[in-house]
């Protein structure tokens, strides 16, 4: 057998006793199991919870297993499996507000719209299905950058689309933090003049924000006077929390 | 009295009874499913329980409507399945014989010398799925049973009549499901003579043919029991393909393509069937080209269970998204002969055009092109056939979420293919027709106006592209035949 790397193995031995139960591990506990010094498990976990495999709790100190590393393997979330798993909720969702809804994903610091219903008035419409809107103008974009698991920063400079667009990284993060408070998120024509968006987030059964969905249109019908009309988001919370519990089936 | 606020179907399948309540504007407002036994007492047979099916759809028309206000209930139902019953008791004399069920092959080997005559009068090919050979089987492999039916003491439906039966005590069937027995002629949509002496079925035990919509009867609780259409042919209804050229494709397992045709039955040269599409009260009935794909979604199943290249049948797109096309790599899914519109029972499924270039995402995207040109056979052999130009394509069932397939298709068939914002269609034919023939929907206009597009694929690929990869389709196609030794 070839040579092996010392830490990388005690960094596995963390994992593996991490992973073992549902408690929260300290420093201490960790030293004993694995009978090795406070100083040297110091190291490990600082490297760990920079790459985003362990995480640890604010409150305690005490350490847990990270989003990250609940991300890799066979967990992952297919975004075709999760049209799939959607589609007749996003279509109930255009049907109810009458308005065209949108499905996202996150990738590579943009959202991909992954599933796309038309608005139901005949209209002409294109399908948007592959296209990529910027997280820190629309309404889906913020909901994934608000619960993104992984905290990845936001491409700066912020481009502005429209007059509306927060460009201001502190107030991205204000907005960031309302949107986690309310559940849902909303786009007042920051990306296109004239058009409101509002999305709420799907979740997989580990808690993990795996999509947004919402709804887009004209402001007139949406936000008369500046202001979302309410019922318009409940149907977007209903839609996200329906398939979240399908999803966790 | 206020008015009633919605229409329910029951829509009675292979696997399971459904009950879907709709609004005036075609949303769902409830649906509740039950699952009934797939009986398989030999190879090749399959059997239901009609009993254990009424009980079925009885729980779920109960649940779905409860405390709802229901103007009128539909019918649509599994086509073929063969339910034989005793009048004085109401019960079954024996199991319900399915469409699936292969018993009747030696049959209608036997009856091959008709074979003229059924294509001419019935439309239909000579082929195990249909009710009239089923009825024979029965009535000889049962003793005394022949004798009972020729008094009319045992009555024959298919799942519809069987329905329509028990919610309203009356022995009828609608014109659709009435269209896949072999018994009646197309033409005059009345049991023909000659039809049920090639067959030996006694009239007396036949329900009495009657439109696609209009009031049957009414339940014990007083609901208008107002539609009975086929599965495949409520699709058709639920997609509101009301004008001549107008065509569905349901992607499920397998698939079903229904072309209407207009009021003249068309007798298909291209291996099609000629189907009732519907027929609303007095008016005249409208005809459709229906075209089966045996292996369309069962291929993407297949992959996934007997290669394990996929771990659910949602990931065939992302595999077949990590290459930009085929390889070069065409799959033929004839693992039981090729059906329309080859008819070649010969036939068995290769991939060919393997070079050491091909990968797992090539294969996976011949796959997906396979439903395709699948489609697109049955889709000429309909044009040619009605003279009709296919336009748009109006695509419903499971596989309308992969959208790689949807743009395939549009690319393929060189026009643009349509999702519908109601993916329960057959349920949503069944509620419509039944809401017309009590007035809770005016006329066919209205429907119309319910139907929205929830998605529309366009051709991207450009005719040189497509015709080379119709020829390269047709080669492999080519290949499949003559390998079972007969």
């Amino acid at each position: 057998m070839g040579e092996t790397i010392q830490s990388v193995e005690r960094a596995a031995a963390i994992l593996r006793l991490l992973a073992s139960g549902p408690r929260q591990l300290g420093v201490a506990e960790l030293a004993r199991a694995l009978g090795l010094p406070k100083g040297t498990l110091h190291g490990i976990l600082r490297t760990l919870v920079r790459v985003g495999f362990v995480e640890q709790d604010q409150a305690t100190g005490k350490y847990r297993l990270g989003a990250t590393l609940l991300h890799l393997g066979s967990s992952y979330l297919d975004v075709n499996e999760l049209r799939t798993r959607a589609i007749n909720w996003a279509d109930a969702l255009a049907g109810r507000s009458r308005e065209s809804a949108w499905i996202g994903t996150l990738h590579e610091g943009h959202v991909l719209v992954i599933h796309h219903v038309f608005r139901p008035d005949d209209s002409m419409q294109t399908l948007q299905v592959g296209t990529y809107l910027p997280t820190h103008a629309s309404a889906l974009g913020k909901v994934l950058l608000a619960w993104d698991p992984y905290g990845e920063a936001v491409a700066t400079p912020l481009q502005p689309h429209t007059k509306k667009t927060i460009v201001d990284p502190g107030q991205l993060e204000t907005e960031l933090e309302l949107v986690r408070t309310r559940g849902w998120a909303a786009e007042m024509e920051e990306l296109t003049e004239g058009e409101v968006a509002i999305a709420a987030p799907i979740k997989d059964s580990r808690g993990i924000v795996v999509g947004a969905i919402g709804i887009r249109g004209a402001v007139e019908r949406l936000a008369p006077e500046g202001h979302l009309h309410m019922e318009f988001v409940s149907y977007v919370r209903d839609a996200a929390r329906a398939i979240t519990r399908d999803l966790a089936r | 009295m206020p008015r009633p606020h919605y229409v329910a179907a029951i829509d009675q399948g292979t696997t399971s009874s459904r009950c879907i309540v709709f609004d005036q504007a075609g949303n769902i407002i409830s649906v509740v499913q039950r699952e009934h036994r797939q009986i398989f007492p030999k190879p090749g047979w399959v059997e239901h329980d009609a009993d254990e099916i009424w009980q079925a759809v009885q729980g779920v028309l109960a649940e779905a409507t409860n405390g709802l206000d229901v103007a009128a209930l539909g019918i649509t139902n599994q086509r073929e399945t063969t339910v034989l019953w005793d009048r004085a008791t109401g019960r079954p004399v024996c199991p319900a014989v399915v469409w699936q069920d292969t018993r009747t092959a030696p049959l209608t080997h036997a009856l091959a010398e008709h074979e003229g005559l059924f294509k001419e009068k019935a439309g239909l090919p000579l082929a195990t799925y249909f009710s009239g050979p089923k009825i024979r089987w029965l009535l000889d492999e049962h003793p005394g049973l022949r004798e009972r039916a020729e008094r009319g003491e045992v009555l024959f439906g298919t799942m519809d009549s069987w329905l329509l039966w028990n919610l309203t005590g009356r022995h009828v069937t609608d014109v659709t499901n009435a269209s896949r027995t072999m018994l009646m002629n197309i033409h005059t949509l009345a049991w023909d003579d000659e039809l049920l002496a090639a067959l030996g079925v006694p009239r007396a035990m036949l329900p009495e043919i009657r439109p696609s919509a209009e009031v049957y009867g009414h339940t014990a609780q007083g609901v208008a029991v107002a539609s009975a259409l086929g599965d495949q042919q409520a699709a058709l209804f639920g997609q509101t393909c009301f004008a001549p050229g107008e065509t569905k494709s349901t992607y499920g397992s397998g698939s079903f393509l229904l072309m209407n045709t207009g009021h003249e039955p068309v007798v298909s040269k291209h291996g099609l069937l000629t189907t009732v599409g519907y027929q609303i009260g007095d008016t005249p009935a409208t005809y459709a080209l229906e075209g089966a794909i045996a292996v369309t979604g069962s291929l993407v199943q297949w992959l996934r269970d007997n290669l394990g290249l996929i771990s659910s049948a949602a990931e065939i797109e992302t595999l077949a998204k990590t290459v930009d096309d085929n390889g070069g790599c065409y799959f033929v899914p004839a693992f039981s002969g090729l059906f329309a519109p080859h008819w070649r029972s010969d036939a068995r499924g290769v991939i060919a055009g393997l070079t050491g270039f091909v990968n797992k995402g090539h294969i996976a995207r011949a796959v997906l092109e396979a439903t395709a040109w699948q489609t697109r056979e049955v889709v000429d052999a309909m044009n040619a056939d009605s003279g009709l130009d296919l336009t748009t394509l109006r695509a419903d069932g499971g596989m309308t979420a992969n959208n790689l397939l949807m743009q395939t298709l549009a690319d393929v068939l060189a026009v643009p293919v349509i999702r519908p914002m109601v993916s329960e269609t057959t349920a949503l034919g069944a509620a419509y027709a039944a809401g017309l023939a009590t007035g809770y929907w005016p006329d066919i206009e209205s429907l119309r106006a319910n139907w929205h597009k929830a998605a529309e694929w366009r051709p991207r690929i450009d005719e040189t592209v497509r015709e080379r990869e119709h020829r390269s389709w047709k080669k492999a196609v080519a290949r499949t035949l003559d390998w079972v030794e007969q």
